[in-house]
Parts: structure tokens; sequence; C-alpha cells
């Protein structure tokens, strides 16, 4: 509790306003939000905006999108743009006493020229201030209505030149909003870039949908939803648009679907035998198997080791709920939570180093990440009340939790060390349930 | 806006927002089954029996909720009577069908609280066979945390999100 507060202190009196979300985008409500708080090790970035040729004015700017990316990771510090006094486009006009004089460790510079056929060429470098040496020099190709999409993948090229980290910034989140109540309620599962930028409806329900998950390819969304009256799980191809029922047993629950690593097997949690036990399906033949076999305990919120080797899961077999782990054939459970009153719904970063988990004590619940490269240390990096559904970005720099704030469902990204936060919220209505997607494919 | 209507709707506010004024709501108890027995009884013709008609009239059975204590799947002592007018309807009237929805407050995780809303359900259901329902008349479902009758962050709304709803679906 001490540390929380300490951490409390210490985000209160650097809350900074860096960065402003967007207000619409295609009919369909945008995540908005600031980034609050900051790391003293932030590396000072600035990033000059881009240089355009002719033509329209473009409507993204694309080192705001850069900004915004570098400010929430919490590893970075960028430059605010009214504070960016000379325009450089190319490596040889950076004047380098300037930017020193700003305390800037990097600079990005960029131009953008119509390459043709609707497509834009960008042209971006990263230069060590300090050392007045080029890092990186490349030019991209790309729609013009993709420019977000581009200045993401600088974003993660610049993030990997400098942390040696590979970037998770061009990647997709899905989220379920939920607008009115009672009769009038509308679900939502929405597919929007990672920083909440063009939101796209991939299913709509008047009933509850909950815990997407993404497939490891990106290509498709395991979720639960509640409109045929029951629980079922649906598979949906979010390129096709095509859907699929994949558990939707009448008796019990059909809930917490999984995705193993290779993609071939979901794991869920069904409880037609009377009580909620874990299972694991193979997606080609549909056979199932049980994995777990605690009668009259919850067994539930399975999640793959990215090995493949292991299951984690939620079980209130000794009392009250905790995460225990298991070979993903089946077999004997060890629990591996201890800390507060209950630990629930685990998530595991992709090297397999850091558990995050929902952990209760008294009517608080926190994010909070058992370190097992640490010796199973524990941080916590969300402050609560009310904070549940941590997950963890590919790279697992950040990841995403819902929280309640008032009366309304949020979401926030956070910095792994949870110092630096982003608030995620619509402007109307509730978001919950994030998942954060895989890398892409470019 | 006179002020009378003003007072007159914050009233009617009140009423729909239960947690509108903290110290004056009370945990749900179950209500008209204080004389036990005597209030239980069919609207008799002479059979003794529940008759089509009785889940609005008989004063037992129009109370259809059955709340919990944090993180308890326990029927409490108060809501005995109400198990037992239940099971006497499905008894009585075996081509009735009853739906046992569980529900939870809003603390904890989504999917745990399915499980959990369940086990509520699960145990409103052993009570009924118990006391003379047949398995085949009822059907359970968990909502979890996801509908909510209360959306304050506060005990007295927990308490009242903490339920096992009876929804008849045959009569």
């Amino acid at each position: 509790m001490k540390k929380l507060k300490q951490l409390l202190a210490v985000a209160l009196t650097m809350v900074m306003a860096l960065a402003v979300g967007p207000l619409f985008a295609q009919g369909q409500q945008v995540l908005t939000g600031t980034v609050q708080g900051m790391t003293k090790s932030a590396i000072p970035i600035a990033v000059v905006p881009f240089a355009q040729s002719g033509g329209s004015p473009l409507p993204t700017d694309m080192a705001d999108v850069m900004r915004n990316d570098f400010n929430r990771c919490g590893k970075f510090r960028s430059l605010e743009k009214s504070e960016i006094v000379e325009q450089p486009s190319q490596g040889a006009d950076i004047k380098f006493a300037t930017w020193r004089l700003l305390k800037q460790d990097y600079i990005t510079v960029g131009r953008i020229s119509d390459a043709g056929g609707g497509m834009l060429k960008v042209d971006y470098e990263l230069w060590d201030v300090n050392r007045q040496q080029s890092l990186l020099a490349q030019s991209l190709t790309a729609p013009a209505g993709d420019l977000r999409g581009v200045a993401h993948q600088i974003a993660d090229q610049v993030y990997e030149k400098i942390t040696g980290v590979r970037g998770a910034f061009w990647t997709r989140i899905a989220y379920v909003t939920a607008v009115g109540t009672g009769n009038n309620s509308v679900y939502s599962l929405i597919v929007a870039d990672s920083d909440g930028y063009n939101p796209q409806v991939v299913a709509r329900s008047k009933e509850s949908l909950l815990s997407p998950k993404w497939s490891p390819d990106g290509s498709k969304i395991a979720y639960v939803s509640f409109e045929s009256g029951n629980s079922n799980i649906y598979i949906q191809d979010i390129t096709t648009g095509s859907r699929q029922l994949v558990s939707a047993r009448s008796k019990g629950i059909n809930g917490a679907p999984a995705w193993s690593p290779d993609g071939g097997r979901l794991a869920l949690a069904l409880s037609y035998t009377g009580s909620l036990q874990i299972y694991s399906m193979s997606l080609g033949s549909r056979d199932e198997t049980r994995l777990t076999n605690s009668p009259g305990s919850i067994n539930t919120e399975p999640v793959w080791s990215p090995d493949g080797q292991s299951i984690y899961f939620t079980s209130d077999r000794s009392g009250q709920p905790q995460v225990y782990q298991m070979p993903s054939s089946g077999g004997s459970a060890q629990r591996i939570s201890f800390e507060g009153k209950n630990n629930a719904e685990p998530n595991v970063s992709f090297d397999s180093k850091q558990i995050a988990m929902v952990q209760g004590s008294g009517n608080v619940y926190r994010i909070a990440i058992m370190d097992r490269s640490l010796g199973g240390q524990i941080r916590y990096i969300s402050p609560g009340p009310t904070d549940e559904s941590p997950s963890f970005a590919p790279n697992a720099s950040m990841l995403l939790y819902a929280a309640i704030e008032g009366s309304r469902g949020v979401l926030y990204s956070v910095s792994a060390d949870g110092k630096v936060r982003q608030r995620l919220g619509l402007a109307q209505g509730d978001v919950r349930e994030p998942a954060w997607g895989p890398y892409r494919q470019r | 806006m006179n002020k009378t209507a003003r007072v007159a709707m914050v009233a009617l506010l009140c009423v729909g927002a239960a947690a509108c004024n903290k110290k004056e709501v009370k945990p749900p108890q179950a209500q008209g089954v204080d004389n036990g027995p005597t209030t239980t009884q069919p609207t008799d013709n002479g059979s003794g029996k529940y008759q089509l008609g009785d889940l609005e009239r008989d004063a037992c059975l129009r109370q259809r909720v059955v709340y919990f204590d944090f993180d308890k799947t326990e029927i409490k002592p108060e809501f005995q009577a109400i198990m037992a007018c239940h099971a006497k309807y499905l008894q009585d009237r075996p081509t009735s069908q009853a739906r046992l929805e569980g529900n939870t407050d809003e603390r904890g995780t989504r999917e745990y609280n399915l499980g959990l809303g369940e086990r509520r359900a699960n145990a409103v259901s052993s009570a009924l066979q118990a006391a003379g329902g047949s398995a085949s008349q009822i059907n359970v479902i968990s909502y979890g945390k996801e509908k909510p009758v209360c959306r304050e962050h506060n005990e007295d709304c927990w308490s009242k999100n903490r339920r096992v709803e009876i929804v008849y679906t045959a009569e």
C-alpha cells in the first residue's frame, strides 16, 4: 500500500497532459484520452513535422501520431510540437546545436511526396543528436489513407533502434463497448489501432459480449456472446466478417476462450457437467479434452504459455480464486499466486517472464504483475478499485486494462512499469474487455 | 418547474435509483413471508394445490428474487419460505418451467463471476429440488455481473445485484 501511495504521489506531481486523442473517425466513437505521468529515465526525442512536397494538405499529422506513441509507452518523452523551433526535413538540414540546447537525445525528420496512383512515399531519418550520427534512413510507400499506419511503423522502427526491443505501436486492439441500459443496450465488439483510432465494429449484440481473444495470426477473434440467451463462444474472421459458432452447449456456461499459440486449439470453460471446468478443443475436429478435474470448484480464464506447454487459469479450489498453472494436456495444477486475498484472469508476456493478473484485497481490485524472472516479485501497475482484464502488448512494454471511473467503464494503456498511463474512454457509454492483438505482418 | 414538482421528481428518481439515500437503504430481504405457511396458502379451490394465476396472486410466489451474501452461495434462512412455495408450485403444476438466473456484484472478473452466478443458481435449483421440484422443470443460467439491477459502487448496491431471479418460462 505504501508503494502504491508513493507511486500515486509521483504520478500526481508529474502529471502532464502530453497528448490529446481525436474526436471522431468513421462514425464509430473513438476512444479519447490524455497521457499522464512520466518516468525520469524517459528518453527525450524530437519528432519534427514531416515536410510535404506539393498536393493538398494531408488529413494526418504523422509526427503527432509518433509523438503520442512515444509518450504513452513510457520509454520516451517527445518534445512538444510548440517547442519544435526548426523544421528540418532531412539530416543535412539538422542544426544539432539547437536540439542539444533543447536537451534532445534523438531527432527524427522526414518528408512526404506523391508516388502516383494514390500512393505516398514517406522518407524518414533518425539521428543521434549528441553524436550527430544517422541511425536510420528509410523509405516507405503506402496508400494516402494509411498514414497513421505508416507513422506507427516508423515509430516501431525508431523504438527498436533505440531500445533494442521490437516496437508494438503498429498493432491492433479489441474491446467491447456498451451503450444504453436495459432493453436499449447495444454491445459492440470493436477492433481499432493500438492508439484507439480507426475503430471498426466486428460484432454487435443486444446482449452482453465478453472475453474477446485474438488468434495468434491476428485474423480472427474468439469471444463470448449472450445474444441467443445463454453464453456461447463464436470465432469471427475480422477480414471477411464470417462467423462460426464454436461452443453452444445448452446446459451451463460456454466461456473464456483462449487460443493455443499455434492457433490449432481453443481452451475454454464449460459447466455442462455441473461445475465450471477447463477444456481444450481442437479447432479442426472440434474434439474436446477435459483438462481440469476439480468438481465443485470454478475453473476458468485459461491462457496458454507462449511455448504452448502450459495453461494458466483461475480456480477457487483452495477457497478463494487464485492463479494456477497446469500442463496444456491437463494433469496436476500448481498454484502460483499467493499475494493479496485473491487473484484471477492471468495474462502472460511473450517471453513468459511476466504474468499479469487481477489481484483483489478487500474491495480493491488492481492489476498486479508477477515477475518470474525476479523470483515471483509482484508489482502493481494500476490503482484500482475495480480494475480487470490485463492484456500485454506483444512486446510486453505496455498493457491494456479495464477500469471503472464514476459509473463509466474505461480502458487504460499503461507502461509495463506502471508509471505512464493513458485513459481511453468513450464520450458516451462503457468500454471494457480490452485485448491487445499480435504483431501485424507487412 | 415549481418546487413541489421538483421535490416530487427527486422522490420519483429515488424510487428508481435504489441507492439515492444510502442511510435509508436496507439490504434486500424477503418480504411478506414472515408468517410462513399462512401467506403461502394456494388460492384454494378445495384441492390445496397452486393454480394457474397464483404466480401473480400469491404473496409468496410473487417473491422471485433470492439474495446472497458476498462471495457466498448458501441460501439464507429468510428465503427458505420462498424456496418452499416455488417448489410446491413446480410440484402442483408439472407443466410449469422455471429459469434460474444467477447474478453477482461487480467485484471480481467477468468470467469468474459467470461461475459464481451459476453456483448461486445451482444452489437455488438444489433447494427447489430438495423441496419437491423436479429437475426437468428447472433451467439454470448465469449472467455473472453482466446484468446488474443497481449500478452504484457500494455495498447497498452490491447486495441487490447478488441474486438469483426465478423466471417462469411456462406457468
